[in-house]
């Protein structure tokens, strides 16, 4: 007997008992289907986590902070700790090899009262000034679309000159024109604590890529964007890619500045000394190759301990936790999902079996007859399993069928989760495991129903 | 050499602790093209016995040489290819499978012996226009008489073109007018030059076999050979059965 005419015979047998193939299929339609979803969510939060990081600068930067919090023995020495400054930084540019490039920072946040942002009587709810180098750009993976960075000139002679984020244009100026334009206020004004800065450039929008490709959506259809960019960023800032929309959000919020214009401008208290012992906020680095990441770190600790004479005044912040944190998360709701799935699977394996124990048993006198006209053991075993593979296969293909449809159901009725991604690699996977069951689930009703005496079989009623 | 040899056949079965000898020392020969009935009531082992020669079954002891095969011990997978090639069964139930249609019933025994579907086709017809079925060939075997279902079965039996014909009780389901039809195909059959094998309890079914083996507890209990009596039994007489009362359905 043929694989042609055994396969026909198994579809003959699941269309005469159409109905309840149906519902034996529902068993593995689910499972297949909740296995390409589940990974197809994973896999949207996997890259979006993994944007993030790149988008935070990846694992290459390390930020320098300071730290208040002496080691014991050294805590007599409180008062002689004055973090990070600028000389810091010109050692580290000499004499640390491995770090590719460093940047001061000294930043000022709107939000605790300190900055007041403002244009026309309009004021930004959240800014972030940093007052920087260039260099900054390459380290945080800063964009600038339009206008142009602020020079080396520019830091010295302490020029009022900013670069600004979309949010900040959004909240003063507004995303979009009478005509629907974009509004590029390069050569405004803004105020930053009643002092006027002449914007002179603008950073590309950040956003995730479901977002960007919504805004286009709503573009094309003719609409502005209506809701402002950081609506969504606070009302997911306690949802589980809460992490990464901050990010996008707090990029948008910044402002750029030189950072002398920083320290003579916007300090209030500046009198004391020169700019080199203005602490810093924190000085960000980024280092030629992750892989000597230790080798780094121990470099630009060797540098630090000589300049802040041997005062452990400030601690490393690397990006290996939050790499480590989405490996985690990703690798733990993989499990959990493979698992659900899996019973899913196992469930409709046992209908499977269930479906076909009982057809073979309506069937005992078919199976005689098979025999009497000379079907062999293996052939009735063939015909069983086959049937049973088929039914799997064809819930498999309905499952593979379904799953884009559950899936994009899914992610509409759940607006700000992380967009879904469908791999054809899960897809197969999820295939694979369908025909498996079926053929696991024929198995034994097969070898019952090969191990028939056909005398026995042909005198069933 | 005869074309069946059976020499000292038993067969034991062991239900609850009790021994049952169904078949206890059968030794028996046939030739090929030989039209033989084996009659006796039921429980006598003539059931047994068909199940034996059909390679249903195998023998406790003893020894069957079908064509030159020694069947007796043969493996489950050549006595399968045995009943494909070698034998056609006929049931007192038809046991055609009633999902399929006539055509595909036909076709059954040919899949199983890996024929392309097209030559399946073209000989499933073919035997079904030797018992006048071909029209019917798409019906399904419920919307069938009983006679028509029986001579489909034939066409089934027939297909694989085999050497020998076993008919267990064929006209045990069917009125007697019907009946005899069945049998005057057997008859043909025999004509033709197969060796055809009917089973049944019925005496006067029996009478239309030139040959009649009559089995009583496991042994052959008399035999009417038409070589060793020289009264060959006219067809004629069975005509009788039509006036007579319909077969009793139990075998």
């Amino acid at each position: 007997m043929n694989l042609g005419s055994i396969i026909e015979s198994g579809l003959k047998e699941i269309w005469a008992h159409w109905f309840r193939s149906l519902l034996t299929m529902f068993g593995v339609i689910l499972g297949v289907a909740s296995l390409v979803t589940m990974s197809a969510f994973v896999k949207g939060k996997e890259n979006l986590l993994k944007d993030s990081l790149a988008e935070s600068g990846g694992l290459e930067r390390i930020i320098v902070d300071d730290n208040d919090d002496l080691p014991d023995y050294q805590k007599h020495l409180e008062d002689e700790a004055n973090g990070m400054t600028l000389k810091d930084v010109y050692a580290l540019q000499k004499n640390a090899p491995l770090v590719h490039s460093v940047t001061p920072v000294i930043e000022k946040r709107s939000y605790r009262g300190s900055l007041r942002v403002s244009r026309k009587g309009k004021r930004v709810r959240y800014a972030s000034v940093k007052g920087t180098w260039p260099s900054l750009l390459e380290i945080e993976e800063h964009e600038l679309e339009h206008g142009r960075l602020f020079s080396d000139m520019d830091d010295l002679l302490a020029n009022t000159v900013c670069i600004i984020g979309t949010q900040i244009r959004n909240d003063l100026f507004g995303e979009y024109d009478n005509q629907g334009k974009e509004i590029i206020p390069i050569g405004e004004k803004i105020m930053i604590n009643y002092i006027p800065f002449k914007i002179v450039g603008m950073f590309k929008q950040y956003m995730s890529e479901e977002d960007r490709k919504k805004k286009e959506e709503a573009r094309a259809a003719g609409q502005t964007m209506a809701r402002p960019d950081f609506r969504a960023a606070y009302m997911s800032g306690d949802r589980q890619s809460g992490t990464v929309m901050r990010i996008y959000s707090m990029k948008n919020s910044t402002i750029m500045i030189p950072i002398n214009t920083l320290v003579s401008k916007l300090d209030s208290a500046y009198d004391r000394g020169s700019n080199m012992d203005r602490s810093l906020s924190k000085v960000a680095m980024k280092i030629y190759d992750v892989s000597t990441l230790e080798k780094s770190l121990q470099q630009v600790r060797n540098v630090l301990m000589q300049t802040h004479k041997g005062l452990e005044d400030f601690e490393f912040e690397t990006q290996e936790g939050f790499a480590g944190d989405i490996n985690l998360s990703i690798q733990n709701e993989r499990i959990s999902g493979m698992f659900i799935a899996g019973i899913c699977l196992l469930v409709g394996g046992i209908g499977i079996v269930n479906i076909m124990l009982s057809s073979i048993s309506e069937r005992v006198r078919e199976i005689g007859i098979r025999k009497s006209i000379g079907a062999t053991n293996m052939d009735v075993f063939l015909q069983i399993l086959t049937e049973s593979i088929v039914i799997a296969v064809a819930g498999g293909i309905a499952g593979l069928i379904v799953s884009p449809i559950l899936v994009n159901t899914l992610a509409s009725f759940a607006d700000n989760t992380t967009p879904p991604v469908m791999t054809a690699f899960a897809m197969a996977v999820a295939f694979g495991f369908s025909v498996m069951t079926g053929s696991l689930a024929g198995l034994f009703p097969a070898i019952k129903a090969a191990k028939l005496d056909p005398i026995q079989a042909l005198r069933y009623d | 050499m005869p074309f069946l040899e059976l020499r000292d056949i038993h067969k034991t079965y062991h239900l609850g602790g009790e021994t049952i000898r169904a078949l206890d020392g059968v030794s028996l020969d046939i030739d090929s093209g030989e039209f033989i009935s084996i009659i006796g009531p039921s429980g006598s082992g003539k059931s047994t016995l068909m199940h034996i020669l059909g390679c249903l079954d195998t023998p406790t002891s003893g020894t069957i040489n079908l064509d030159g095969m020694m069947i007796h011990d043969a493996s489950p997978r050549q006595l399968a290819t045995i009943r494909n090639k070698k034998i056609g069964f006929v049931f007192q139930f038809f046991n055609l499978l009633p999902k399929l249609t006539v055509r595909q019933n036909v076709e059954l025994p040919m899949i199983y012996s890996g024929l392309s579907g097209k030559e399946r086709r073209e000989r499933a017809m073919n035997s079904l226009s030797s018992v006048n079925m071909e029209d019917r060939s798409k019906h399904r075997p419920s919307q069938l008489s009983g006679g028509q279902q029986q001579r489909a079965a034939i066409a089934r039996a027939l297909v694989n073109d085999p050497r020998i014909i076993f008919a267990d009780e064929p006209t045990g389901n069917l009125d007697s007018n019907t009946g005899v039809l069945i049998l005057e195909m057997f008859d043909k059959l025999h004509q033709e030059g197969r060796t055809v094998m009917l089973v049944t309890h019925d005496p006067e079914i029996a009478a239309v076999t030139p040959r009649r083996i009559e089995i009583r507890d496991g042994k052959i209990a008399n035999e009417t050979d038409p070589k060793l009596a020289g009264n060959v039994p006219k067809f004629a007489q069975v005509t009788d059965i039509k006036s007579q009362k319909t077969p009793d359905m139990t075998s």
